[in-house]
């Protein structure tokens, strides 16, 4: 009990991170329906931030937490979001109205363009950072000692995590912004007709995922407290597969499936063998995609008429 | 004149849709076009739109050249479509579909504008926060001239706001195009293929044929017109 308590609370922290990263490839895929594989790489080059700015932070002397951690969060959105808006603006419009693969194809060259850059600048060495969030709570002791605890860190990544995604939906749902984007996302032509500036509504989702990948590279960092440049292909794919078992396009579906990803690789590894865990996932990926294409929660594929 | 089409020539590919198209509509008129399917009537409201853009010619809308403003901006200017097909959001509700029509206008019109909507067309009340999709086509076409004039345009471009409704909804739906034009003084610019009923609706009208306008006249002149009547009225309302 106590075993699985911990595995679940890991996997919740996973699923979180998945989750952040999830609701990029959804809304973009939504929005203009091509998978931007540049994604992962995305969310690498926010942790790649989050890092600088605590080494640059602890530099200056600036020593409370709490003011540390947001100034990075801001930073890191904030620098992470232009590059997602620059990825765009190089890579993905000019090919719009081209035929359909050229924007996936410049997406696999933006991503391997991506890595190689921060290869070059910051060297092929993973790159360590210190526990930034030490402690935690004891859940449970078993009489054999090994105890269920839930860290500080763990704490605070699925509360920003839900405090994101309840502003997300908010966002989405209830704003004349959201409007825009679900209206690009259902008709382009007929949206540009009542004044919507579709090329800057894209663009504003590219801003709007690049910063949740953002957070989620900040939190991967503080966890795992190490980032390098290749780090972002697995940790994309792998919420990239959130993204599809969810159903691709939807919101709630990329929560959900980073949610259950999370779990899977949390118990998988677990219970059977952590060498195992990424078989795991991506078996997952395979049954859904023969068995329920649309993922749990999207829309089949309706030819319109 | 409110609009004015000079000489425009639009292409799909290599496909000339428009070939030389020019006519006038003037302020507070009700101005039809009709011809057969494919003759590019709805091709021309989009390209008053910029989508697509005209390849040469000129458009003049209230003094000011549109030819190559940008789509978004169009509806800024004063000019509103409910285009071909209807083309509501269907995952979105009613309502929501009638605030994107309010994208561009003062958010303090929203409840008066609103109001005036629903009072039109009673049931987009009645199915306000039903979903886009599922509407009936009748229900489909009222929400796409109410979402039209949620933006308060000058000109309401309409296109084949009849096709596949019910004659009982397609006199209501034309009943309430000639209160919008006589009540709140919006100049219209309908494409139609039931050219009876627009005819009689309209003080002018065009007939194109093949991308090109054949002819033109008053709606009277047109209705008792033979090639009119053999061509577009026998049989065909």
């Amino acid at each position: 009990m106590e075993y699985f308590l911990q595995q679940v609370i890991n996997g919740l922290t996973l699923g979180a991170i998945y989750g952040l990263i999830a609701i990029g490839y959804t809304m973009v895929y939504g929005i203009i329906g091509m998978i931007n594989f540049a994604h992962g790489d995305i969310f690498m080059i926010g942790a790649f931030i989050s890092l600088m700015g605590f080494l640059l932070l602890g530099l200056l002397g600036v020593g409370w937490l709490p003011l540390t951690l947001l100034i990075v969060l801001i930073a890191s959105m904030m620098l992470t979001a232009a590059y997602g808006w620059t990825v765009e603006r190089l890579a993905y419009r000019p090919l719009r109205g081209s035929f359909r693969l050229a924007p996936l194809i410049s997406a696999i060259g933006m991503s391997l363009f991506l890595q190689n850059y921060v290869q070059l600048l910051q060297g092929a060495r993973a790159k360590p950072l210190p526990p930034v969030i030490e402690g935690g709570f004891e859940l449970m002791r078993r009489p054999d000692g090994f105890t269920a605890t839930i860290s500080y860190l763990q704490i605070l990544i699925i509360l920003l995590t839900v405090v994101l995604m309840i502003a997300f939906t908010f966002l989405i749902q209830r704003t004349s912004l959201g409007r825009q984007q679900r209206s690009c996302e259902q008709d382009k032509t007929m949206a540009a007709l009542i004044g919507v500036n579709v090329d800057r509504t894209i663009s504003i989702t590219f801003v709007m995922g690049a910063a949740l990948a953002a957070v989620a590279g900040l939190v991967y960092l503080m966890r795992y407290g190490v980032i390098d440049f290749f780090e972002g292909f697995l940790v994309g794919i792998k919420a990239f597969t959130a993204a599809v078992l969810g159903g691709i396009g939807s919101l709630p579906g990329a929560m959900l499936g980073g949610l259950l990803i999370g779990m899977i690789e949390a118990l998988w590894s677990g219970y059977f063998s952590v060498q195992y865990k990424d078989v795991a996932v991506f078996g997952v990926l395979v049954l859904v995609l023969i068995f329920r294409p649309s993922g749990l929660l999207g829309k089949p594929e309706i030819e319109k008429v | 004149m409110i609009l004015t089409v000079d000489n425009v020539h639009t292409f799909y590919g290599a496909i000339e849709a428009l070939r030389g198209v020019s006519l006038e509509v003037d302020e507070g008129e009700i101005v039809t076009l009709i011809g057969a399917n494919g003759a590019g009537k709805s091709t021309l409201l989009m390209t008053i739109c910029g989508n697509p853009q005209a390849r040469s010619g000129q458009i003049v809308f209230d003094g000011e050249t549109i030819t190559r403003t940008p789509t978004f901006q169009i509806v800024r200017k004063g000019i509103a479509q409910s285009p071909e097909g209807r083309r509501i959001f269907p995952r979105m509700t009613v309502l929501e579909n009638l605030q994107m029509g309010a994208l561009t206008s003062d958010p303090a019109h929203f409840d008066g504008d609103l109001e005036r909507i629903f009072a039109l067309f009673p049931r987009l009340r009645e199915r306000s926060g039903q979903r886009g999709g599922t509407l009936s086509g009748g229900e489909q076409q009222m929400l796409a001239i109410g979402r039209a004039m949620m933006s308060r345009p000058r000109l309401l471009l309409l296109d084949e706001p009849s096709l596949g409704l019910a004659p009982m909804i397609v006199k209501q739906i034309f009943e309430v195009i000639e209160d919008i034009n006589r009540e709140q003084g919006v100049t219209v610019f309908l494409v139609e293929q039931n050219a009876f009923h627009a005819l009689r609706l309209a003080t002018r009208g065009y007939v194109m044929v093949n991308g090109e306008i054949t002819l033109t006249g008053t709606g009277a002149e047109l209705l008792s017109n033979e090639e009119v009547r053999a061509a577009y009225l026998e049989g065909g309302h």
